[in-house]
């Protein structure tokens, strides 16, 4: 039996970062919120507090903050000739739960998309012919938004979290630091940058005497206390080097408990259930509106919750899974290339360099999520393509994000897995290595695509989401390109040795790479190759908006979560100015 | 500060347990951990994550925190093995002990206490297949499509120790693999590594291999409250610090030797009366 709910203004489907920035402008313009998250509710001194955070084993390798399969996971295979298979065990991402979800457990890594990112297709059929834009049959989209449109909101975040950095383009004006290739800045980061240890320090003095540009890497792990608009106190980074992975038992890692908890779990218009998993959106009996949604709690209980709004704030997959489930909007097909929902899933695009030194102790136990020095010399359109054979690029980094030794021991190449040989190389090389990560894009392609398994079912008896989804060749030239150009830094280094850890054949789900996962609900300018509008209102149901890097037409080469929080405000902001006065399309089909 | 969250009267309150609830998950008190991890080690101390049967919450008005509870780690206690039996651990010892050998540079798996905390894990949730998804259909898959056995890792332990040793002993004239000489043993543990020797009883042995050399790692590795790493031997080994929380003051001193001695997250045996 269903029991039916009070009305609420808007609801929320899920509680991260999306959820919490969505929530906090909602209810700032007075609507009645309701979030409800699947989750539990986490906060700082009970989840992870500083004195028992710094543990290895069950927080990355027992998954203790991340989505448990046993209850909920999706299917993978890498082309449609394939049967698609349960993800059993998270590895190659790992997917966030309850209150902040992967705003908890993040690098804090915060980052712009260069302007030409948002002109994917037109830009780089612009300058390098139309076939550079279709080989290969990718099928990249420009967004239908521009960075300028982006930028007060990508400022209002960086506001937010306190983002430590130096800017290196204010108002269009190149600063000295900074760099060079972003998008103008309206302001300054709100924080000075980290202070880097040696390996970064050593990679940015390698990079520099070969003509790149380095600076330091935006982090939303603070480099000094402060107190954001919202009245929310962050501290000082203490290098713990549990960081990505982790909670932050410092209140130093921007996440929506550091940042706008303390804020909005006090407004009286707004209300959090937690253990509340939304099952589906009802729609109107001509699919041209939602009336709320329905969800079942822990006990098996199950409600629908009447809203004027519904914002699915979940995490990307959750959101298109939960499209499909409802009938929102036309599924994709990859045979015929019609209908957009699923359509264009990417994600990243990742490979390394270790290094290693005899000479040089580098510490690399003293850590944070973002401590980088980063070249941008080969990301996106920084550097000329033509003849290359790739569109898209990637940032390099000299990054120590911590010396967790049961992930992070790097030993030369040609070390065996394990037996004496192994344990020898892991005692000569810990403190003397690190590694130069290359953080590429990932364009979209006819073939990688989202829908729903003919098979496998959830434990509320619903079809898992299934992902098809492998590195085309775009992507391989391109991190191949990129992966030399880092290890060139590398060796500039003088190290004793370096080891290349390429990008090697077909999406794998097993080896960590990075939880970036994009597309499926794409934003654009017509219903005809998008699902949502620029202000990620469905095209179909104009009651139901879609936020998260679900939008993403392909993936740029940096980490989302800056233009995912910047794309939030953005359309919240479209929600109260606008829709409030006149709930309907806020983009004419 | 302290103060309870103020729990508005839920709309749905008919149904009983949708009722606002004493928050979340069971806590406990950080001193009563140690006290509440029985031999079982690992045994579920409360409703975890996820887990079905943490109660639903309704939050308004504050920050939902309590007082004096924390989600602290389980932990590992008690002597002696509670999931291997005798056959089993004369396997895990011998192969563990070729994973990671002793000698004067650090510590091999089995001086460094990792059978043990392999029995811990196996024992407990880990082994049970919690944040495993194992429900069928069971197709073999392809090498990217990862794990995809029915069995939990507990399952999978002993199908393959099973399997191992019928192997060994049918190829080493009826010997078990514990009684192996040392280059013997270690073929047989690259053979599984690489997938050449095809194991009967359902049993994949290149997955199992896999998960042996990383619960191996993680218990040479990981906090000495799990029961491996002990002594932090194998911190002590590479240089690596420990759970320390604070190195504000180092990240100017480039090239420096950082001279702490390794902490774990109960302290280290400087600390306290005994090894932690």
């Amino acid at each position: 039996m269903t029991t039916t709910l009070k009305p609420v203004d808007a609801v929320l489907v899920g509680f991260g970062w999306t959820g919490a920035i969505m929530g906090q402008q909602l209810c700032d313009a007075g609507l009645q919120v309701l979030a409800l998250e699947r989750g539990p509710w986490r906060d700082t001194p009970t989840d992870f507090a500083t004195g028992f955070a710094q543990d290895e084993l069950r927080y990355m390798w027992r998954h203790h903050l991340f989505q448990n399969v046993t209850y909920d996971t999706l299917t993978i295979r890498n082309t449609t000739s394939q049967q698609a298979l349960p993800l059993r065990h998270l590895g190659a991402f790992l997917l966030g739960t309850g209150v902040g979800s992967g705003g908890v457990h993040w690098n804090g890594q915060i980052w712009r998309f260069l302007p030409s990112d948002f002109l994917t297709k037109s830009h780089n059929q612009q300058r390098y012919g139309k076939q550079a834009v279709t080989d290969y049959d990718l099928t990249v989209q420009d967004w239908g938004i521009t960075y300028e449109e982006l930028e007060p909101h990508y400022d209002q975040f960086d506001q937010l979290c306190g983002t430590s950095g130096r800017a290196g383009n204010l108002n269009g004006k190149i600063q000295p630091g900074g760099n060079p290739f972003e998008g103008p800045r309206s302001n300054e980061y709100p924080t000075p940058p980290m202070l880097q240890t040696y390996a970064p320090t050593l990679f940015g003095q390698a990079a520099a005497r070969l003509g790149r540009h380095p600076f330091p890497h935006p982090t939303g792990n603070l480099s000094q206390p402060y107190v954001n608009p919202l009245g929310a106190q962050l501290g000082a980074c203490t290098y713990c080097g549990f960081c990505e992975k982790f909670g932050c038992g410092n209140y130093s890692k921007a996440s929506p408990q550091t940042t706008m908890l303390p804020y909005l779990m006090a407004k009286s218009n707004f209300t959090l259930k937690t253990e509340c998993e939304v099952l589906r959106v009802e729609l109107s009996p001509d699919r041209r509106r939602a009336t709320g949604v329905t969800y079942v709690n822990s006990a098996g209980e199950e409600f629908f919750q009447p809203a004027e709004l519904v914002i699915l704030s979940a995490y990307v997959l959750q959101n298109v899974r939960l499209m499909l489930l409802s009938g929102i909007g036309k599924p994709y097909d990859p045979a015929t290339g019609e209908g957009v929902v699923g359509k264009n899933y990417a994600y990243q695009t990742m490979s390394s360099v270790n290094v290693f030194f005899d000479d040089k102790i580098l510490n690399p136990f003293i850590g944070a999520g973002a401590l980088a020095t980063v070249i941008d010399d080969f990301n996106g359109d920084n550097f000329d393509h033509a003849g290359l054979g790739f569109i898209g690029g990637a940032y390099i980094a000299g990054m120590v994000t911590g010396g967790r030794p049961i992930e992070m021991i790097y030993t030369p190449e040609g070390t065996p897995n394990w037996g004496l040989e192994w344990k020898h190389a892991a005692a000569r090389n810990y403190l003397k290595s690190f590694s130069v990560s290359v953080h590429g894009s990932c364009m979209s392609h006819r073939g990688n695509y989202l829908d729903l398994d003919p098979t496998y079912r959830d434990v509320h008896g619903r079809p898992m989401l299934r992902m098809t989804f492998d590195f085309t060749a775009n992507e391989h030239k391109m991190s191949d390109y990129v992966t030399d150009r880092a290890a060139e830094v590398a060796r500039a280094m003088n190290p004793r040795e370096i080891k290349l850890n390429r990008r090697i054949g077909s999406f794998n789900v097993g080896p960590y790479q990075t939880t970036h996962n994009t597309g499926g609900a794409i934003m654009g300018t017509n219903p005809s190759d998008s699902v949502v509008n620029k202000y990620l209102q469905s095209w179909d149901v104009p009651n139901v908006f879609s936020l998260g890097s679900g939008a993403f037409p392909q993936n740029a080469g940096y980490n989302p979560t800056g233009t995912v929080a910047a794309l939030t405000y953005h359309a919240a902001r479209e929600i109260t100015t606008r829709y409030l006065k006149s709930p309907g399309p806020l983009v004419q089909a | 500060m302290s103060r309870r969250n103020e729990r508005e009267k839920a709309p749905e309150g008919r149904a009983p347990s949708s009722e606002p609830t004493d928050h979340g998950r069971r806590r406990f008190l950080i001193g009563g951990v140690a006290a509440a991890a029985g031999a079982g080690g690992a045994a579920a101390l409360g409703l975890h994550d996820g887990e079905l049967g943490a109660p639903p919450e309704t939050d308004r008005g504050s920050i939902p925190w309590t007082e004096g509870t924390a989600d602290a780690p389980p932990g590992a206690s008690g002597a002696g093995y509670v999931f291997f039996t005798p056959p089993e651990a004369a396997f895990i010892e011998a192969a563990v002990g070729r994973l990671i050998p002793n000698d004067a540079v650090g510590p091999g798996a089995v001086e460094a206490g990792v059978p043990f905390f392999l029995d811990r894990q196996l024992a407990g949730k880990y082994g049970r297949g919690d944040h495993y998804f194992l429900g069928g259909p069971w197709p073999k898959g392809t090498p990217e499509q990862g794990y995809q056995s029915r069995f939990s890792p507990a399952q999978l332990y002993r199908a393959a120790t099973v399997a191992i040793e019928a192997y060994v002993g049918a190829n080493f004239q009826g010997a078990a693999f514990g009684k192996l000489a040392p280059e013997d043993a270690d073929n047989v543990l690259r053979g599984l590594e690489s997938g050449a020797i095809v194991l009967d009883g359902g049993v994949d042995g290149k997955t199992f291999f896999a998960m042996l050399l990383q619960n191996t790692k993680e218990g040479y590795f990981s906090d000495p409250i799990y029961g491996g790493n002990r002594d932090m031997g194998a911190w002590k080994m590479i240089g690596f610090p420990g759970a320390h929380y604070d190195y504000k003051e180092w990240v100017p001193r480039h090239g420096e030797h950082v001279p702490f001695e390794p902490v774990g997250l109960k302290g280290r045996s400087g600390w306290t009366d005994g090894p932690p």
